[in-house]
């Protein structure tokens, strides 16, 4: 079944608060290998100019990866999850994610095309405080392997 | 500190992975897709092995340039694409070794910056630019 073309420029609703916390950058740079300690301590931060602790360039995908998993598994949307696979990712920082934030995502298809027999999903999702700041946009381009043949 | 200058090289760097990396990663992520640890299952759906995330990939990459800027948060873009997986074999692991350079300097003074990754000289990521914003006092 292909991808339902109808879900193209479709935003979906915000998704619930997510606090940004100390521990949570230091699991994420643990996670990577990355020792650097304005991800882990609040005074090399300061030392930088930021409030506190920062989050690594691709950080966001914490957040953005659920927000937009839900868009893809929606079997209104009829993408073949199964043969799914990462194609392009990007990530626009308007500022640092800091420790603290509470953060929202809005996530936008943005555009749906046929390339070699597959499907190619690009989604949008734009992280933002609740306050309505705007922190990253991130767009991810998803790959579903055959399923437009 | 100076401004950026086209050709300026970025420090390479070489980055062992194992499998216990991409466990912690799933757990760190929470992407917890069977292929990046269950070899398995991996194999069932025609990977040759337990596969790398791309995230930790691209996650892995950009430190040639967070480490070189000094400040993480001067990278305000930063983009791939994801052309090859990397195979993560147990207990040996793979090793991805980066290598980055100046492409161009806005007029703003921020550097495009171009970042190769690669697995046993096979490209893993393609296009991957980061964009470092200008170093404070460079006069850009």
């Amino acid at each position: 079944m292909p991808v339902d073309q109808s879900f193209r420029g479709r935003s979906f609703p915000p998704t619930r608060p997510y606090e940004v916390g100390r521990e949570k950058i230091r699991e994420f740079a643990d996670a990577i290998n990355d020792p650097n300690p304005v991800y882990r301590e609040r005074a090399a931060a300061q030392a930088l100019g930021y409030p506190d602790v920062i989050a690594p360039p691709t950080f966001a995908i914490v957040l953005t990866l659920p927000a937009g998993g839900e868009v893809i598994r929606d079997p209104a949307f009829g993408l073949d999850y199964s043969r799914v696979v990462h194609g392009e990712q990007r990530f626009v920082h308007h500022r640092p994610i800091v420790a603290g934030d509470l953060l929202q995502v809005v996530v936008t298809v943005e555009d749906i095309r046929i390339a070699a027999g597959n499907e190619l999903v690009t989604n949008r999702a734009e992280v933002m405080t609740v306050a309505g700041e705007q922190v990253c946009t991130a767009y991810s381009v998803i790959v579903a392997r055959g399923t437009a043949a | 500190m100076r401004a950026y200058t086209v050709g300026d090289q970025l420090p390479a760097q070489e980055f062992p992975v194992v499998r216990a990396d991409l466990v912690r990663y799933a757990g760190a992520s929470g992407d917890f897709n069977p292929i990046h640890w269950n070899e398995r299952f991996a194999k069932q759906v025609g990977l040759p092995d337990v596969i790398a995330h791309g995230m930790f990939t691209m996650a892995t990459a950009v430190r040639v340039v967070t480490d070189w800027a000094g400040d993480p948060g001067a990278v305000i873009e930063y983009s791939v694409r994801f052309t090859r997986p990397v195979v993560v074999p147990d207990p040996d692991g793979a090793t991805i070794t980066v290598t980055g350079s100046v492409r161009s300097v806005r007029e703003d003074g921020a550097a495009e910056v171009e970042l190769t990754a690669t697995v046993d000289g096979s490209t893993v990521l393609a296009r991957a630019r980061a964009v470092v914003r200008p170093r404070a006092g460079s006069g850009a």
